[in-house]
């Protein structure tokens, strides 16, 4: 009985990190339109590429911050959350 | 030029320590290790324990080899740039000066130390990584402690105007908005640290799970050669590194960039320059009028 309960939570934490990571279709495609942009943007005006790509960098990185707060879940949900769970199943027992 | 190398060995020597430190204390396991920053010790103290963990030693040890590195820079310099070293100092206060400026407007001149500190803080932590230490950003209290910080500076240039005027910004479009933006308040510390840590840490999970894929597949590969050759992982040789050039030197030199970047974008947004030009206008010109009248 407690291998089904152990095995359910790995099972249910392994599940939850792969949801989490659905996430990961948002920034994909926001950075992907950024970046197509400031192609054109530099294709247009070459003489102002340096500035358009800080900007660019800076707009990536803050458009990631989504994606990384499910990566950061997925990471908690697979390295940690599962030894915190079966503590609480085996403390919950005694 | 004893002092040259005297800065130097200092700069260095923290490195080494800390170095050591996590040879002495790495405990013996072949297996994949994400279990965070290693507790050297733990200090008793009244009312909680205080674990001194990885985190916190190789800050210090940052923090010092910085300031060693500056002293090495700046030591001995004169009107007329004579040493290389000095051209490298002076190109790097140039540089900040000028984002600073351009960034932040005359205004924030004088957080162009703070600025050049937070980035250079944050770049040589995310590179720590390049030597095998523990990066402290990829520790959510680091970047975390950065962002109150921030979040400090923030409110501060905010309560430049008065108290009324900074609860009035609460209600800026429409007043039942509030709550909003309480909430939007206290999302830019919380993004700001999440974003750094998030970015180092996947980095380095990363790095450490294509790792060991590669020791599995080598293991499959050469597995069936004779004695030594066969437990040799082969694939491990080089490849990580092609992703380390990725995640260690160009994300994390990226992210101290948006880290000071950010900083000074939320500082100089938050600050209401027109009202306080406007603020200290009418009492300069109140004072001059009691002047004028006595």
């Amino acid at each position: 009985m407690l291998e089904l309960a152990i095995g359910i939570i790995l099972g249910g934490c392994a599940l939850g990190a792969g949801a989490a990571m659905i996430a990961g279709i948002g920034p994909g495609i926001g950075e992907g339109n950024a970046v197509a942009k400031a192609c054109e943007a530099i294709g247009r005006q070459p003489e102002c590429k340096g500035d358009v790509t800080t900007t660019m960098l800076m707009g990536c990185a803050v458009a990631e911050t989504t994606g990384l707060y499910a990566l950061v879940i997925a990471i908690l949900l697979i390295f940690v959350a599962p030894g915190r769970f079966v503590d609480i199943l085996l403390n919950a027992i005694k | 030029m004893a002092l040259d190398i005297l800065y130097l060995c200092l700069c260095f020597c923290g490195l080494i320590f800390a170095i050591v430190l996590k040879v002495l204390f790495t405990p013996q396991s072949s297996d994949i290790d994400i279990s965070g920053a290693l507790v050297f010790f733990t200090i008793k103290l009244p009312f909680s324990d205080l674990p001194v963990s990885e985190t916190q030693i190789n800050s210090l040890v940052v923090i010092w080899s910085i300031f060693w590195l500056c002293r090495y820079l700046t030591h001995g310099i004169s009107v007329h740039a004579k040493l290389k070293r000095q051209i490298v100092a002076e190109w790097i206060v140039e540089k900040t000066q000028n984002l600073v400026k351009s960034n932040m407007g005359d205004y924030f001149k004088s957080f162009a130390p703070f600025i050049a500190a937070i980035m250079g803080l944050s770049a040589f932590s995310s590179l720590l990584t390049l030597i095998g230490l523990y990066p402290p950003t990829s520790d959510i209290n680091t970047t975390g402690g950065w962002a109150i910080l921030v979040f400090f500076l923030i409110t501060y240039y905010k309560f430049k105007c008065g108290p009324i005027h900074y609860l009035k910004s609460f209600g800026d479009p429409v007043p039942f908005l509030a709550p909003l933006n309480v909430i939007s308040e206290f999302a830019t510390p919380v993004s700001m640290a999440f974003r750094h840590y998030g970015n180092v840490l996947s980095g380095s999970v990363i790095s450490v799970l294509v790792a060991v894929a590669l020791r599995g597949l080598s293991g499959l590969i050469f597995g069936k050669l004779p004695g030594f050759l066969g437990d040799f992982p082969f694939l491990q040789i080089g490849i990580p590194a092609i992703l380390s050039v990725y995640f260690d030197i160009f994300s994390g030199l990226l992210q101290a960039f948006i880290f000071a970047m950010l900083t000074m974008l939320y500082v100089a947004g938050g600050f209401p320059a027109e009202d306080y030009a406007a603020r200290k206008a009418k009492r300069a010109a109140r004072k001059s009028a009691a002047k004028h009248n006595s």
